[in-house]
């Protein structure tokens, strides 16, 4: 997706906690330009190297115990995060 | 120089330490570290102390993390531990070995990658991925997991790999080319008449004895065995066990003639202490006579198991051995399994067990 330079109104994203406690430094909301879910995740790992592979497994898509919400719904990678888009990275109930 | 012991304990939240003296009569506990991941298997390098735990968190993937300065503070990467996009992505890190400056780990599905920067960065061992027996390897219960590496501190070139369920592998040319290493080990669990394949045992725990012979050990989900030509061909030494099924095995650090292992009741009767009475079992030329050792151990209604990597010695003299329960204790024996002491309990369901043994 191509953002022309008056759409640049940053996408507010959320991080659970459980990924940023593996990045020393890493915010719990960070603003990154809009795009495609799979841009912001690259983003987040230009910033954090390894942030990536964390987020995202080799098939490629999003871990399947985390989740990715765009203005309220579920979504994968190649989905459009519009401009001041709310999106939430949060770890699913798991584990034991 | 004094040097102290380090007892590398993963556990399914978290990775612990602990540290004695030479005396290895009282210990202290650090952890949990790893921000609580399951850490499937820790090592350390004598070299420089660092300390290597590999793991695989639900949320987050596999991981090999590192600490440089004794568990204080941790990094971690997966860069390169992946699968081509379409395969089954990798779950978790199982395993990790150090030899020669190179640090190898193995994972689950079964594959090994090998890291020449310190476990920055890693690149697969290709020739394992790429073998003509992949497509028919079986997951054990644990998973299809690549469980034990084993390396040869004077030849670089040799490497033994055992993965759940498809056996032993070796490869005599630094990972280019491998061939399965499993003749007369059983496979109880296949029809009669196949129960001797090419590939496709259970093998539980790989371990090379001590010097520059050929002599592997292996604990298998169908009995015990050694080798005396490097995995070629494999003897039965499980007469005189308790039980042909058990999990770990580890080697003495200077007697290839020695081995404990710690037999469980059975694959399909509970896979704990037989009677509730754990007991370290002990040989002292090379399988042929076993003494269980229960000495300082519960024996009474205790019906923990100890799982694979979960048993080890030190370098000390006399050896120490060491092994963590699924119930979180950790028992330790300063004189080469003779008598044992708990020296932790209530931890996570341990993983495994190393040892590090530095200058103090």
């Amino acid at each position: 997706m191509t953002i022309s330079r008056d759409d640049f109104r940053p996408a507010l994203v959320r991080l659970p906690s459980a990924l940023t406690a593996l990045f020393p430094g890493a915010p719990r909301v960070v603003e990154l330009p809009p795009g495609s879910v799979n841009e912001l995740i690259e983003a987040l790992d230009s910033r954090w190297p390894g942030m990536r592979d964390r987020l995202c497994d080799s098939s490629p898509a999003v871990r399947r115990h985390v989740n990715v919400f765009v203005n309220g719904a579920r979504a994968k990678l190649d989905a459009t995060v519009p401009p001041e888009a709310d999106v939430y990275i949060l770890t699913a109930i798991s584990g034991g | 120089m004094p040097r102290k012991v380090k007892l590398l304990v993963g556990s399914k939240k978290g990775v612990f330490i602990l540290e004695s003296d030479e005396g290895r009569r009282s210990w202290r506990l650090a952890g949990p570290f790893c921000e609580t991941w399951p850490i499937h298997h820790v090592v350390g390098d004598r070299r420089d102390g660092a300390i290597y735990g590999a793991g695989g968190n639900e949320w987050f993937g596999p991981a090999v993390w590192k600490s440089t300065d004794g568990g204080a503070r941790w990094t971690h990467s997966s860069h390169g531990i992946a699968y081509a996009a379409g395969e089954t992505p990798i779950k978790a890190a199982w395993s990790v070995a150090l030899a020669q400056g190179r640090l190898y780990v193995g994972v689950e599905p079964a594959g090994l990658f090998v890291s020449d920067d310190g476990g920055a960065r890693f690149a697969p061992v290709q020739g394992l991925r790429d073998h003509p027996t992949r497509p028919d390897w079986q997951p054990g219960g644990a998973g299809l997991i690549l469980h034990s590496i084993v390396l040869d501190a004077d030849d670089p070139q040799r490497i033994w790999v055992a993965i759940s369920a498809a056996g032993v592998f070796y490869s005599g040319d630094g990972g280019a080319t491998w061939a399965p290493r499993n003749k007369g080990t059983r496979a109880d669990f296949l029809p009669e008449g196949l129960r001797y394949p090419e590939f496709g045992q259970c093998v539980h725990c790989l371990v090379k004895a001590p010097g520059r012979g050929d002599r592997l050990y292996q604990q298998n989900h169908c009995g015990m065995y050694r080798s005396d030509d490097g995995g070629e061909s494999w003897i039965s030494v499980e007469n005189g066990l308790p039980s042909t099924f058990g999990f770990p095995a580890a080697a003495h650090p200077r007697d290839p003639e020695a081995l404990f292992l710690f037999p469980l009741n059975g694959a399909e009767q509970g896979r704990f202490a037989p009677e509730g009475r754990p007991t370290v079992w002990k040989t002292t030329d090379g399988g042929a006579h076993w003494r269980g050792r229960s000495a300082g151990l519960p024996q009474s209604d205790a019906y923990f198991g100890v799982l694979r990597q979960a048993m080890a010695s030190d370098t000390l003299d006399p050896a120490g051995v060491y092994f963590g329960a699924g119930n979180g204790a950790v028992y330790a024996s300063a004189d080469e399994g003779e008598t044992w002491t708990r020296i932790a309990e209530n931890l996570p369901a341990i993983s495994s067990v190393e040892t590090l043994v530095i200058d103090a």
